[in-house]
């Protein structure tokens, strides 16, 4: 029996009424009284040298308030990135300057050269078109490869190439790595491209400026899924403005995906020039903005080759990877290629032996970070892609190979690092073979060619980690910050609580799902609890929703938080029915004295907490409230397996999803509804990466030819079957208080390989001696492959 | 600036606008009905989906004057007068059509017009009719089921939750 309230329901989500009667508040929505408005002049040149910039006639323009420009940010600091990576021989990675507003050179098609502020959005874009910039074009680097060429154009001068870093991990294991391939009995070796995809949350970038001249307080309201992190480096790193000086608020945020992690230059723009203009200064970013300036996500071109002994274990694995960084380094940009993705390499499999290669390059293109994923979909798409390719050169059953090499016994020490503390993949592959029924696809292939259509079936594993952690770790590893976060539990007197969390919602219903979790450990209605997010003047220092963490750490803390609210109600109960603490027991909102009737409700105690006439002064403060920061000691690795069946036009090359299923162990669940909802969507997303989309410049000029959804290839509703989705395979985190994993990223994760590998095997099954196709598997790129 | 006036959820409403005015931009700025959302700005997306007489449309492609004198429909006039949720939005609710709610307005406009024409529609004929309407949060899973349900149809074989 479904429970209908507390941790396992599908409670329905509260937030919803808001979002379905038109009442949401999203950034966009407010209006700040006598607020002007930014229109950024955004370059339309990959690369150039700025040789003047004339505002004069702009600044005439009607309504314009003030024309802004590099130069008046000089002095103020750049926007800063917030991991550093050590290369192979113990270097810092190369760390070029990242200004608000172009100084001196222009470095990707959108890179902002100026900032025209007016009385209305219409009259600043107008005043915009009359500035006169005079831009030297200088040769473009779009290209990774022809970047790190001898005599390459530099993206910047102040560097000595355009090499980011080169890492190698774990480069003390490089030699026998290599030894290995020496011995082995099988080589598989696959050259892939993981494209460059555009986040597109449906909500374009907001960011409004606010200062208080009486108090001397600035506040941005922006899109942002970390307002902290954004207080933090905003205010430590470019403005020079002390915390308590800074209150960054992010409101209802219409979708993230990682896009709105970051800290951007119209964020610090908006805050300081409101100050300077001493108004609120707001800007809406328009989705072809946003197009050339939402940091970009994937990027990947590598070399993974997988070595086999002749009982066909994996005994080795060796990549080689071009990442691209775009033209400067967004917050976490060089974690990405390096530390999720490296960490992940050893996929579910005991390949004992690991070495990977990330050259990090810069290009002239829009940043690159981290999108739904970030790292461990490019490590996931190599792994899975290789090992099917490996299967079908030896001729075995691609699940069987999975199977035979699966990591079977826990905790397991990665060669690469990390420890699985839990998992069971021959469990989520047994479950997937069940509600994909691939016993039966041989007869839906049979009926899909006598319409003359190809069918094909792609299995993948894949295992992610969640909640980046512990902060001692990643700080060795470059982290700029720690990864715990925190939450206040708020009781007020009449026993109704607020809860303020670190974590940020964007459509993941924390708003429904984390009073579920606190509604179970005290026994009340979920309704009595409300969950506060989003401002950092009310919430406590956390930070902020990515990395699938906010259940597993940001839950943790809540948890945390609300055991130190029971641990004090029982002092407080024990004085009111005169009892020992230690013989009190929380039940149903009710506090009892074990062995007797006495009890006293949920509401009495909070009340004295508030009232304290009858209160144990001398032992307890007054009051109802605790926080605690939680830093865990381990990633999550939530983990499953993957079905993809598509069909394939022989005449066309056209690709259509049949079937997707999905096996996910996400440990224990707290609401089945919302954890469906978040693999849906991700494998929305995956299935977009496999088919679909594609952000793709000129490589000669740098132009950004995928620039709206004219030509960027976002999946809708038709592209799409309904999915397949479990995630009864259970095996609890053992290291957080409710043994959960994380979901919100598995589906981007798991879903891209699962759809090449069925469009190899439909055409395979044709005849084609096809063994790959890079994504986005076009029509065209796969009629042409089949005619090859 | 041109004055324009228009009947909104059933009341009569007056603001000076622009010429260029987008009906979009109207509704949201002028008129303070921000549940009408902009996601793009080459129509693609749908999010600012309205009804204009009784017709479902992009509100980002067309004037603010061209809708004067028309009865227009939002989101906001779609619940009860005592904020209970029209049988459309309760679905989405009921069956997880929504997370981060950007799309929302637009998607339940967009079904309210389907459903208009075609009471009991098939899935491929709600995957068809939301061409023009981008989600990027539910993979259009329970958009669809949502959809399909709130036309009277049995969704308990789609998969669960």
């Amino acid at each position: 029996m479904p429970k209908d309230s507390g941790i396992g329901a599908s409670s329905k989500r509260r937030e919803d009424v808001r979002f379905l009667t038109g009442a949401g508040n999203y950034t966009d929505d407010i209006n700040i009284h006598g607020q002007a408005y930014v229109h950024f002049l955004r370059s339309d040149v990959a690369h150039g040298r700025i040789v003047s910039l004339d505002t004069s006639a702009a600044a005439a323009m009607p309504g314009v308030v003030r024309i802004f420009t590099g130069a008046d940010f000089e002095g103020v600091g750049g926007l800063p990135c917030g991991w550093q990576v050590t290369d192979r021989h113990g270097q810092p990675m190369a760390e070029p300057g990242h200004p608000v507003l172009a100084q001196g050179k222009v470095r990707h098609v959108g890179d902002p050269i100026a900032a025209v502020v007016a009385e209305s959005p219409e009259q600043a874009r107008d005043a915009a078109e009359a500035i006169e910039a005079e831009i030297e074009e200088l040769p473009a680097v779009i290209d990774m490869k022809a970047a790190l060429a001898e005599g390459a154009a530099k993206v910047h001068d102040d560097l000595p190439s355009n090499l980011c870093y080169d890492w190698g991990f774990v480069e003390e294991n490089k030699g026998a790595v290599d030894a290995a391939f020496a011995e082995a009995a099988h080589v598989t070796t696959l050259e892939l491209v993981n494209n460059r995809l555009v986040a597109n949350p449906m909500e374009p970038r907001v960011a409004i400026g606010d200062y208080a001249r009486a108090t001397g307080e600035s506040t941005l309201y922006t899109t942002s899924q970390n307002p902290h992190v954004i207080r933090l480096l905003m205010g430590a790193f470019v403005l020079g403005i002390p915390e308590h000086k800074l209150r960054v608020v992010a409101p209802d945020v219409g979708g993230g995906f990682g896009s709105k992690i970051f800290h951007y230059a119209e964020e610090a723009f908006c805050t300081f020039a409101a100050k300077a203009l001493a108004r609120p200064v707001k800007w809406t970013s328009s989705r072809s903005e946003a197009f050339m300036s939402d940091a970009h996500g994937r990027d990947h071109v590598s070399k993974i080759e997988l070595a086999l002994d002749a009982d066909n274990n994996f005994t080795a694995l060796r990549t080689e990877t071009y990442a691209n960084m775009g033209a400067y380094l967004s917050t976490f940009a060089p974690s990405v290629p390096t530390w999720l993705h490296g960490t992940l390499m050893a996929g579910n499999y005991k390949t004992p032996l690991i070495y990977v290669n990330v050259k990090a390059v810069f290009t002239n293109t829009v940043p690159v970070d981290a999108y739904r994923g970030a790292g461990r979909p490019e490590a996931t798409y190599q792994l899975e892609r290789v090992i099917d390719k490996a299967a079908r050169e030896l001729g075995v059953d691609p699940i069987a190979l999975r199977r035979q090499n699966f990591v079977t016994e826990f905790p397991y020490q990665t060669p690469v690092a990390v420890v699985y503390d839990t998992g069971d993949y021959n469990a989520t592959m047994d479950k997937l073979e069940e509600i994909a029924d691939i016993a039966g696809f041989a007869a839906r292939r049979a009926e899909s060619e006598a319409r003359g259509k190809l069918r094909g079936l792609g299995v993948n594993c894949y295992i992610e980690a969640c909640g980046i952690a512990p902060s001692n770790l990643v700080g060795q590893l470059g982290a700029r910050a720690g990864l715990y976060d925190a939450a206040t539990v708020r009781v007020n007197a009449t026993g109704s609580i607020s809860v303020m969390v670190g974590a940020h919602s964007h459509g993941q219903g924390h708003e429904t799902a984390f009073p579920q979790v606190v509604a179970e450990m005290l026994g009340i209605d979920e309704s009595m609890i409300e969950i506060v997010h989003g401002d950092s003047s009310k919430i406590p220092f956390g930070m902020g929703t990515y990395g699938s963490r906010s259940l597993a750490v940001c839950g943790s803390a809540m948890v945390r938080a609300t055991e130190k609210i029971i641990n004090k109600a029982k002092k407080i109960a024990a004085h009111l029915m005169e009892a020992s603490e230690a013989d009190i027991e929380l039940k149903d909102g009710q506090f009892s004295v074990a062995g007797t009737d006495k009890s006293v409700a949920w509401g009495d105690v909070t009340l004295a907490a508030y009232v304290p006439h009858n209160y144990p002064l001398e032992d307890i403060e007054p009051g109802l409230e605790e926080t605690a920061f939680y830093d865990p000691s381990n990633f999550t690795y939530p983990a499953g397996a993957y079905a993809c069946e598509v069909e394939v036009d022989p005449e066309t090359g056209k690709v259509t999803v049949e079937r997707f299923s999905a096996a996910d162990d996400f440990g224990n669940i707290v609401n089945p509804m919302i954890v469906s909802g978040q693999v849906h969507g991700g494998l929305g997303q995956g299935i977009g990466q496999a088919l679909l989309e594609n952000c793709a410049y000129d490589p000669e000029t740098g132009q950004l030819l995928s620039a709206s959804y004219m030509d960027y290839a976002m999946p809708r509703a038709d592209d799409v079957p309904f999915y397949a989705v479990d995630h009864s395979c259970a095996t609890p985190c053992t290291h957080n208080p409710l043994g959960v994993k994380g979901c919100g990223e598995a589906g981007a994760i798991g879903s891209p390989p699962s759809v090449v590998n069925a469009v190899i095997d439909a055409l395979q099954s044709g005849g084609k001696a096809v063994t790959h196709i890079d994504m986005p598997m076009s029509p065209s790129r796969v009629w042409s492959a089949m005619q090859g | 600036m041109p004055e324009i006036n228009m009947v909104v959820n059933g009341r009569s409403m007056r603001a000076e606008a622009e010429p260029r005015a987008l009906l979009s931009d109207f509704l949201r700025e002028d008129l303070s009905l921000t549940g009408t959302h902009v996601g793009c700005d080459t129509g693609q997306c749908g999010a600012c989906v309205v009804h204009v007489d009784g017709v479902a449309v992009k509100s980002c492609n067309m004037l603010a004057v061209e809708a004067a004198g028309c009865e227009v429909s939002t989101i906001e006039g779609q619940a009860g007068p005592d904020g209970t949720l029209n049988a459309l939005q309760q679905a989405f609710q009921d069956h997880h059509g929504l997370q981060c709610g950007f799309c929302t307005p637009g998607m339940v406009m967009s079904a309210a017009a389907l459903l208009k024409e075609n009471p009991t529609p098939s899935e491929a004929e709600v995957r068809a009719h939301l061409e023009g309407n981008l989600c990027r949060c539910t993979g259009y899973h329970n958009i669809v089921k949502a959809i399909l349900a709130a036309s009277g149809q049995d969704v308990s074989g789609i998969a669960a939750e």
